[in-house]
Parts: structure tokens; sequence; C-alpha cells
């Protein structure tokens, strides 16, 4: 197979790994900053405003909750969501800022978009130019793009103040916290990222759908709306919904190379930084960069291995004397669902960042990528999220497999398992197992369900080993609460909608209730002091551990799914 | 249940609060910015003709199957192809039947408009974009075009490869993105429509 990368390829994926790591440290540290209330950058311009929403919501920001309290109040807040956004998609046509009279949602679908948003998923079994007004884009949609990373960042905080409390009741405020997140890390980039997407051409009007004449004669009725605003936070936030059906593969959500790139560093770039904002806040950068490496060099291989797979295109075509050779004047490779200024390297990268990262937004069609070139976005989600992983929900999924990790070590050399001076015992032990099998479950047993049924086979597009795949993916996708799709699967069913409604819920839930117990457990523990017994935790060692526990439970879990899907399909492939 | 009473005002103003600042206020901020700033590009990067109708977008491919144009990437949008209002791609896996049968339609289009051709087609000429909106080509897929074109056209080789020149993009900072030749600026050139 001619499957060697150009040189123009290698640089781009250096480049872009290079951009990605030197953005940790600035903006881990800033973070560290905002949620330890410390004065930042921006508490000149937005304190008054921080203030003011403080005493306008009743909350006094230093009041610490318990963890019980503290899930409480993530439980109310993505209630309040759920409803807001459900009844607004459902009366969306008695609503204003509505140019092309888009109906009202069905229930459920508008039960599955509803979930899927609050959740950080962003799953759409709809298309947005056709079943989404500018008003619900705005006010529904690029809200909770804002609160759903809000709210896994406050998680994320809460499980770092538990680590580093000693004998304490509380994990912080989740107010405080969830309103530092939109105010100080989430608003300012997207504000930036926004108008720098909008000078390279991504839309943002009010303006209903524009006709044009277009050259062959033909009328093209071209679709716009306040794209750019939403956009930036569906990157920034590891959202993924996307404005247009073909999400960042639209021209108005992505014009450029350049915006391509941007695009992709802003999904990467909180989840990185996650890293160094833990290694601050718990006074030991060693202990951020070990798990940022971890997950680097878990992602790098999976994502170069894609981008080969991807360039060597599809065997079938060279019966018919077609040219997919990369060369100066083409990227060549499996161009079927690639965007020509993005060729395979911009895509793939894209693909496995969106992945690795829990954002699903796509720049290519994945359902259209080679077997194993698909394989890699699907496996990389199986690892349940945390290569990267969503903003905040991506360092608490870390944390929960670290703690696995070091709870096997312990076993292995025979002593009571610490991490950070903080005794990990039965308690943590049997939430990490909830948090780590809560996922699988929900992934195997919706995908056996939808493969057995009339109604989950319905929705299969392409024949063969593909198919499966394309149930596996939606369960996976909406389960780790990812929101990308093999999207040939007619989702927008009420099996489907519901199936996949109840999956992300369990996805996102079963999670963050043991991780705020685990916060909560740790926090009222003593600190043990750092012994000749203590099993350091930011060497090479303990990251290569790491590594194996991830991959041994991702894998383990999922090899006979896999080997199903895309393997079978990959032999299928062969002439 | 004290706590869930305590918790309810936060939970309620605050969601009231920041969807006004953050799914009004900030779209609001970012039109007002981007409008006065960049105007043609937050409306569309339209382009117009000299009676001020739109043409279309630079940025959105159209359909074209005329020989006297440039074709772009095959649109798997439904209804009709490069439909601006329904973007999505065709999603057929690399095994999948109806994915062979749609190549071979375009190859036997592509053979049928210029029967002399026996160079290997650009694969990006016999597949569905994405978006099915991609405005974009290779220039192996334009070059590959271009005798039928100046044919159609009773143009010099030549003077249509300068056009494809004109229409090029090179990558980003010359790393980013791939080289791409932007098919509605070209076939406007051919029609003088564009400078």
């Amino acid at each position: 197979m001619s499957s060697i990368l150009t040189g123009n390829g290698w640089l781009q994926l250096a480049l872009s790994m290079a951009v990605m790591l030197a953005c940790v440290i600035p903006l881990g540290g800033y973070m560290a900053k905002v949620f330890q209330g410390q004065k930042n950058l921006m508490s000149p311009i937005l304190g008054w405003l921080e203030r003011l929403l403080y005493k306008a919501c009743g909350i006094d920001p230093d009041t610490d909750m318990d963890w019980k309290t503290y899930a409480m109040a993530v439980l109310l807040f993505s209630a309040v969501s759920f409803l807001l956004l459900y009844v607004m998609l459902l009366c969306q046509k008695l609503l204003p800022l509505n140019p092309q009279a888009v109906p009202g949602m069905t229930p459920d679908q508008a039960f599955n978009t509803s979930v899927s948003f609050l959740t950080n998923t962003n799953w759409q079994s709809y298309a947005g130019e056709a079943a989404m007004s500018y008003f619900l884009q705005m006010v529904g949609l690029t809200v909770q793009n804002f609160f759903s990373p809000a709210v896994g960042l406050a998680v994320m905080v809460a499980l770092i103040r538990g680590l580093t409390r000693k004998q304490s009741g509380g994990i912080g405020n989740f107010w405080t916290d969830m309103i530092r997140a939109n105010l100080y890390i989430l608003l300012p980039l997207s504000l930036i990222l926004a108008v720098i997407l909008g000078s390279q051409g991504v839309v943002q009007t009010f303006a209903p759908s524009i006709s044009a004449h277009g050259l062959q004669g033909a009328n093209q009725l071209l679709a716009v709306g306040p794209v750019a605003s939403q956009e930036a936070i569906k990157m920034l936030g590891t959202n993924g919904g996307g404005f247009f059906n073909a999400n960042s593969a639209h021209p108005f959500e992505n014009p450029t190379p350049l915006t391509n790139f941007l695009e992709v560093m802003a999904l990467l770039l909180i989840p990185a930084a996650c890293c160094h904002t833990f290694g601050v806040m718990v006074g030991d950068r060693r202990q951020g960069f070990a798990i940022l490496a971890a997950m680097t060099i878990i992602f790098v291989p999976l994502m170069v291995f894609g981008t080969v797979m991807e360039q060597g295109g599809n065997p079938h075509f060279a019966a018919l004397h077609i040219d997919q050779t990369a060369s100066a004047l083409q990227a060549g490779g499996n161009m079927e669902g690639k965007e020509t200024r993005f060729g395979i390297v911009s895509s793939t990268f894209f693909a496995a960042a969106t992945t690795a990262v829990s954002c699903g937004a796509v720049n290519a069609m994945h359902d259209s990528f080679t077997p194993m070139g698909g394989f890699v976005p699907l496996l990389l989600m199986k690892f349940g999220e945390v290569i990267y992983g969503g903003a905040g929900a991506g360092l608490y999924g870390m944390l929960i497999f670290v703690i696995l990790t070091v709870f096997i070590a312990g076993l292995m050399v025979g002593r009571t398992p610490e991490y950070l001076g903080k005794k990990i015992q039965a308690f943590e032990i049997k939430m990490a197992s909830v948090a780590m099998l809560a996922p699988c479950v929900f992934i195997l047993i919706g995908t056996a369900v939808a493969v057995m049924t009339k109604a989950g086979q319905a929705g299969i597009f392409n024949p063969g080993a593909q198919g499966f795949s394309e149930v596996l993916y939606a369960f996976t996708s909406a389960t780790n609460n990812n929101g990308s799709a093999f999207a040939g699967l007619s989702a927008n069913t009420p099996f489907y909608n519901t199936a996949l409604g109840i999956c992300m819920l369990a996805g996102r839930f079963f999670i963050i209730i043991p991780v705020l117990a685990i916060a909560g457990s740790l926090a009222a523990k003593k600190t043990v002091p750092v012994s000749a017994g203590t099993l350091p935790t930011h060497n090479g060692l303990f990251v290569a551990t790491l590594i194996g526990i991830v991959v041994i439970v991702g894998v383990l879990t999922y090899a006979p799914t896999l080997a199903l899907g895309p393997v079978v399909e990959h032999f299928n492939m062969r002439p | 249940m004290k706590a869930l009473a305590s918790n309810l005002r936060p939970a309620l103003v605050s969601t009231l609060l920041l969807t006004l600042l953050l799914g009004v206020g900030y779209p609001l901020v970012t039109t007002g910015i981007l409008h006065l700033t960049f105007p043609s590009q937050a409306q569309g990067s339209l382009i117009r003709d000299e009676t001020g109708r739109v043409i279309g977008s630079r940025l959105i491919g159209q359909n074209f199957d005329q020989p006297k144009y440039f074709w772009g990437r095959l649109s798997a949008t439904s209804n009709t192809p490069y439909n601006a209002s329904a973007s999505g791609g065709s999603n057929f896996g690399v095994n999948n039947p109806a994915l062979m049968d749609a190549v071979k339609a375009r190859v036997a289009a592509l053979k049928a408009a210029d029967p002399a051709n026996t160079a290997p087609i650009p694969v990006d000429l016999v597949t569905a974009s994405a978006s099915g909106l991609d405005p974009d080509i290779t220039p192996a897929a334009a070059l590959y075009q271009a005798h039928r074109v100046a044919v159609a056209r009773g143009l010099s080789d030549d003077a249509v490869k300068a056009m494809i020149r004109t229409s090029s993009y090179n990558r980003t900072f010359n790393i980013l993105g791939e080289p791409r030749v932007n098919v509605l600026e070209l076939n406007l050139r051919l029609d003088g429509k564009m400078k």
C-alpha cells in the first residue's frame, strides 16, 4: 500500500502537537488561578460581573459544599437546563428569530437533543440548517455549549480539592466554580476565536437564507445564521454540535485551513491545559505532566496510524484508473467524505483529536473512512474519553484510571495504595469501578439490543460489517459523551432518540456522581507523609503503568466488538 | 431538602442571567464586531453580478456539468447536488457497492465529455465531499479538465491553465491544509465575470 505520509503531512502533524503543548502551561496556570479565586488577567474586566452574578443568585462564593450538596447542585442545574431546552425545542415555532419558519421538534427528538447538549455530547439526530431556528441555536444550544463544559470543569476542580484538602467536609462551591468557568475561561476565549473565525469567512448574521442565481442557471438557497459565535464555543467547550448538518466540514463553519487549525487547537486546548491546572492546584506540576504524557503517548501513534490508513486510499479504485497517489498537485488517498482544502492530514488529525477529546465535531465523514482509519476514532472513544477527554471531564475520567492504577500497583508490591498522600481504600475503588464499568454496560447492551431488534436494524445504512460499526459507534459516542457519528445511521427514530438519550445521561452522571463521592471521601482523609514505601506517581514507570491500564481496560472490554466491526470490514476491503 | 431549597434560587437565577449573557449578549457582540470589521465575510462572502444579484458564495460550491465549465467534487446533498440548505456527505463505506456505482458514473461522465483524455483521474473528481458543498478541487483535478474546457471554449490550453493558476490557493503559511482551486471563481473568470 502506498501509504507513507508526505513531508508536509509529517510537518502538519508535528506543528499541531507542538502548538497544542505550548499552550498547556499558560492556559493551565491561568485556569488554576481562576478556580482558586485568585486575581488573574481578566479580573479587572470581569470581576464586577462575577460579584453581580453572585449577588443576584444569592450565592456566597466562599461557602463550601459537602459532596452530596455539590452533586445535587450539579443535578439541579442540569435539570433546569434540560427543562428549558426541551420546552424551547417543542415550542420552536412560537419563538422569535425563525426566518425559515422551522417547526417544533417531536418529543423524542427534543428529549435526545436536550440531553445531548446538557451532557456535553452534542449528538445530533437533526440537521441544523433544517431543524433549528436562530433563536434555538443561540439561546438554546450556544448556552448549553457554555454550561456543559463549565459543569465538567467544576466537577474536575471539586475532585482536585478532594485530593488537596485535609480532613475537610467540603469540596468547594458548585455555583462559584461553574460561574467562574463560564466568565473567565469560556467567554473570553470564545469571543476571541469567534472574531478570528468570522474574519476568515465563518458567517455571523441574522438574515434569512440567501437565494443565489447560480452560474449554470440553477437557484441555490444558501443557509446562513449566527454561526461564528456558536462555532467558537462548540470547539472550545469540547461540544461539537454543528450549526449545519455537515458540521466543521461546512465551508461556512470551517472555510479555510487556518480556521481548521484554530478549531482543532481550540478543541484540544482546555482538556490538555486541565492537566497543568491539576498539577498547579496539587502543588506538584510533575503530577500534571505525567498525566499529560500518558495521554499524548496514547494519542500520537493512533493519530499517525489513522492518517496512514486514509492516505492509503480505497483499493477498489485501482481497477478504475483513478489516481490516489499524493503529489504536489493533490492530497490523494481516500477522499470520499473529505474536503479538498483539508485533504487527508487535516481531516485525520481532526478526526483523532475530536474523538480523543470528547468533542465530536467532524470535518470529514467518519463513516466513509477506511475501516482501520475509522477504527481510530472508535477506539479513542472506547478508552472512555480520557485521552485529553472533555473539558474537565477528561481529567476527572483519567484520575479514575489513576486511582485504579495506584490500587493495582499497590496490590503488586503489597502496600496500601496512596495517591498524593491520600490512602485509596475500598470506598474509592468501589466508586471508581462504577465510573469505569457503567459506560461499558450501556455501550455493549445498547449495541446488542439495537442489532437484535427491528427498530435498531432499521437505522443501518451501509451493508455488512460497516453497518454493525455504525450502531456500535453510535452507542460508544453517546455513552462517552462524544457526539460524532458514523452518520449513515438514521438516528432520528423514537428508538435511537430514546436509547441514545438514556446512554448519554448514564455516561455523564454515572461518572460525575462517583467522582464527587470520591472527592468527598478523599477530602475527609488525612494526608499521609511521603515515605520510602510511597509509589512515585510522576515518573516514567508510573506513566507506563497508567497507559497499560487504560489500554488494557479499553481493549479487553471492547475487543470482540471491534473485531466484528472495523476488523471484519478491513478484511472485506482486500481486493 | 433544605439543601435543595437553598440551591433552587442559584439554579434558576444563574440559568436565566447566564442565558442572557451567553445566549444573547455574546452572539450580539460577536455580530456587532464582525459586521463592523469583516462585513462581507460575516454575510457569507457573496459574489454578485453587475446588477447586484447574488451569483453565489465564494465559499460554497455549485453544481457544474456542462463541458465548458470546470466540474467540482461529487455532491451527495439531498434532492439536488450542492443543495446549500441540506449539507452532508454520502456516508458510503469503502466497501459499499453504491459508492462504486457513484464513482463509475462520474468516471463515465468525465470520459464522455472528453473521450481522448487517457490520463488517470484524480481521486477528488470522482468522490463526494463531506459537506456536499466543497468549493474546491485539487490542482490535479483542474489540470485534468483543462483541455476539455479549452476545446469547448475555443481557448488555448495555456490560457485556461493561466486562469487555473489565478484561481489557485496555496497551503496556509505553506504548511496547513492542501493546495486547491476554487471552482466557482475559475468558472467566473472563464465567463469574464471576475478578474
